[in-house]
């Protein structure tokens, strides 16, 4: 008979990056008011934005490629990719056919391998039929092997009611998939966020699930030449106020900030929070705010039941509490599968006279 | 039967059939023209499995293993015959049947069983349990718990393999992909052509996923091969009750651009020697593969599988000619006589030494037992809320930040 095994004592991970992933350099981050200026003439689109965060990056790293529907030939469904196949060519810029699961899994193969990949969704509506790869094996990979592989990975696509497209091609999917750990999600507001972020979201070691949206893939806005990266977990105070807070993320803010001007002329004044990323959730600059003013609306385009807003909720009565002096409110999108006629479906979001009406019932003022 | 009683000589084929097999007095094939050693490490490896998987039902039955448990022993020969076949930093990727893939790779008996057990030694720090056999070190990307889910995973590999050796050699300052199971601390050497194996139960091919797998695969001239192991039952449903075209899976993979074969599995060296140039082929014109490689599971899908479904006669078909047996006896025959199944005999293994071969497994396999027992079980405190993250940072659970824990024992 052999000896008793003997038992190793295992050693603790030391390193800020688990070492599953190797080869990975964050970039450095800097406090919001030393990021480059948001004002300037360099007036660009919000899918030139998303564009020319990825063709940076995969001009600084070969292991990136893109793949999708209609990425390459077509130039993206969405022209978010325009150009790219005839500066990085077909072996990086990949056409894929319409199988979704098939090509989300392909990219999280390639990722465990090493690369680093960025997969396409036309809609994020469509990742439901993915729904096993992202959800799955992508934030569930470091786990399950022990720390032995990780996937670094980015799905994006457009998220949200995209016009009257009816209630399969209007998912917004923060809300289902926050739900799951191990992944991270990004939800941009304006083409100088979806820039920085999505390149944080490319060098981050993590899967991450950019949301964009087909309504703002349009918008225009200064975004400066030089390099910069916005961190993860990290709101941005969109406007300055002291009556009432109003936390939301992605599109919504932008109805947020049209709510404030308008609340403005009335004599009320509100922080407008951008989450960002609601996977890390930025709650304490929500807790700093609540502190001033005591009332908080979220404005969030999920349905509103166990939705992002109700995550908010739940953290700000945990975390400040005493200091609510009006019971926290929430605007979502209308109860109901995402409407096709022009006149139900402009009712269903989370629009400016919601947020305008929820704000002045929580100052008093309804 | 297990490889505990000592192999019965099979009936010896007439000369005529070895003639028709083309065995005798034409080239040599491929498993002929290996030396003694491998092919008696290839029963050893065979050998080992089955043990460790008696061992395996015996600790679930003493409830020292957890959850689903599914059992490897009838199918042995798939994985060391293909294994054989490709080199050892060849990515693999498999279904949730995965214990022989682990062994068969080179994990050790002791990080698998202690897995089971669900102790911090384990390949996957008792995260992962049974179904969920992870070694980097041996290229093994996973056994998977969803049917169908690694074909796509298989896919990417290949997919990655082919741009490492395709894109990256030619990209100046390429790192060396930290995934691949190198160090990735040492200077890039130029990719070579790989080629993935990836395995699934007959079961998935029904599964959307598998389809949508092949199609990316041939579309793309992905090397990946997938491998059916087809044991002719998912759970409890036969091939012919579950799948179309049953009696010629290989069609399924011709409308997909693929050319498949069928193999039978339970024949380790003919096994080899049709697998082998195949893999070859696949590796060097970079495309995929489909093999329906016909095998048998003489246990249950599960341990909880009573088996109505099947007769114990049929069971016993397949155990006549059992894999370990007849390897067993063409090492064993005189070397150069016919043997089994027109394989000619080595003369390279005694009694004896089968015999002592086995008693060192039954040790090999015991220790890892008592390892897995004596190995610690993760601390919720220290364990639980580690490797979710690569990148922990506050905010991405609102009730605990994430932490590293402790390194895995394989890294």
């Amino acid at each position: 008979m052999t000896t008793a095994p003997s038992i190793p004592t295992l050693p603790i991970i030391d390193s800020p990056i688990h070492p599953a992933l190797t080869n990975v350099s964050l970039p450095s981050f800097v406090d919001e008011h030393e990021l480059p200026s948001r004002e300037g003439s360099r007036v660009i689109q919000f899918r030139e934005a998303l564009r020319e965060a990825m063709s940076e990056e995969m001009r600084r790293d070969p292991r990136i490629f893109l793949m999708g529907e209609e990425v390459a030939q077509y130039n993206g469904a969405y022209k978010v990719s325009q150009g790219m196949l005839d500066e990085f060519g077909p072996q990086r810029i990949i056409d894929s056919p319409i199988s979704e699961n098939g090509f989300a899994g392909l990219g999280i193969g390639a990722a465990m391998y090493g690369l680093r990949p960025i997969i396409e969704f036309m809609s994020w509506s469509f990742s439901l039929v993915a729904a096993d790869q992202i959800l799955n094996n992508a934030p569930k990979m470091l786990y399950m092997s022990g720390g032995q592989w990780g996937c670094p990975i980015v799905f994006r696509g457009n998220n949200g009611a995209g016009g009257q497209l009816g209630s399969t091609h209007s998912w917004c999917v923060e809300a289902l998939y926050s739900n799951v750990p191990g992944l991270k999600i990004a939800i941009p507001s304006c083409p100088y966020d979806a820039k920085g972020l999505l390149k944080t979201a490319i060098r981050d070691p993590d899967p991450v699930f950019f949301l964009e949206s087909e309504r703002m893939l349009g918008d225009k806005a200064h975004v400066p030449e030089e390099e910069y990266y916005i961190p993860f977990g990290r709101a941005a105070l969109r406007r300055e106020g002291s009556d009432c807070t109003i936390v939301s993320f992605g599109r919504p803010v932008n109805f947020c900030l049209e709510a404030a001007a308008e609340l403005a002329n009335e004599g009320i004044s509100v922080d407008v929070l951008d989450m960002r990323t609601v996977r890390p959730l930025d709650s304490a600059a929500i807790v700093r705010s609540i502190q001033k003013t005591g009332r908080v609306v979220v404005v969030d385009q999920c349905w509103p039941f166990a939705s992002v807003a109700s995550e908010v909720i739940t953290q700000v009565v945990e975390k400040c509490f005493d200091y609510l002096d009006h019971q926290p409110l929430r605007v979502n999108t209308d109860d109901v599968p995402t409407p096709y006629a022009k006149t139900l479906e402009q009712e269903y979001l989370p629009h400016k006279r919601k947020i305008i009406e929820a704000v002045r019932s929580a100052v008093g003022k309804a | 039967m297990s490889a505990a009683t000592a192999p019965t000589m099979p009936k010896m084929p007439s000369s005529e059939t070895l003639k028709q097999a083309g065995r005798v007095g034409s080239s040599p094939t491929p498993s002929q023209l290996l030396p003694d050693a491998t092919l008696i490490r290839w029963l050893r490896d065979m050998m080992l499995i089955r043990e460790f998987e008696l061992r395996t039902m015996a600790a679930y039955q003493q409830a020292k293993i957890g959850g689903f448990c599914h059992i490897y022993i009838g199918q042995e020969a798939t994985v060391v015959g293909t294994f054989a076949a490709v080199n050892h930093d060849d990515p693999v990727v498999t279904a949730y049947r995965d214990h022989g893939h682990a062994l068969a790779r080179g994990m050790t008996p002791e990080a698998c069983m202690a897995e089971m057990y669900g102790k911090l030694h384990g390949c996957a720090k008792g995260k992962g349990g049974s179904m969920h056999m992870f070694d980097r070190p041996n290229h093994l990307y996973g056994g998977h718990g969803i049917v169908g889910a690694q074909t796509a995973l298989g896919a990417g590999l290949a997919f990655a393999a082919r741009y490492d050796w395709e894109v990256l050699n030619k990209a100046p300052g390429a790192p060396v992909l930290d995934g691949s199971g190198h160090p990735a601390d040492r200077p890039r050497t130029p990719a070579g052509k790989k080629v993935c194996l990836c395995y699934l139960g007959d079961g998935a091919l029904n599964q959307g996923c598998f389809h949508e797998s092949l199609n990316l695969a041939g579309l793309f001239g992905l090397p990946v091969i997938y491998v059916v192991e087809n044991n002719g039952y998912s759970m409890g449903t036969s091939i012919e009750r579950g799948t179309t075209m049953a009696h010629n899976l290989v069609l399924k993979a011709a409308g997909y651009g693929i050319e498949g074969i069928e193999i039978d599995g339970l024949d380790l060296l003919s096994l080899y020697d049709k697998f082998k140039p195949y893999a070859d082929r696949c590796r060097e014109n970079q495309r995929p593969g489909f093999v329906d490689l016909k095998t048998y599971r003489y246990q249950g899908h599960s341990m909880s599988d009573p088996q109505k479904y099947r007769t114990k006669e049929e069971v016993q078909k397949y155990q006549e000619r059992d894999s370990i047996d007849r390897l067993a006896a063409v090492l064993m025959s005189p070397k150069g006589e016919p043997a089994v199944g027109g394989h000619l005999g080595r003369g390279c293994l005694s009694e004896e030494q089968f015999k002592d071969m086995q008693r060192e497994i039954k040790e090999e396999v015991r220790l890892a037992v008592e390892f897995a027992e004596q190995s610690p079980s993760p601390e919720a405190a220290e364990e639980l809320y580690t490797d979710v993250y690569a990148n922990p940072q506050p905010g991405l659970s609102s009730i605990r930040d994430y932490h590293h824990g402790v390194r895995n024992s394989l890294l």
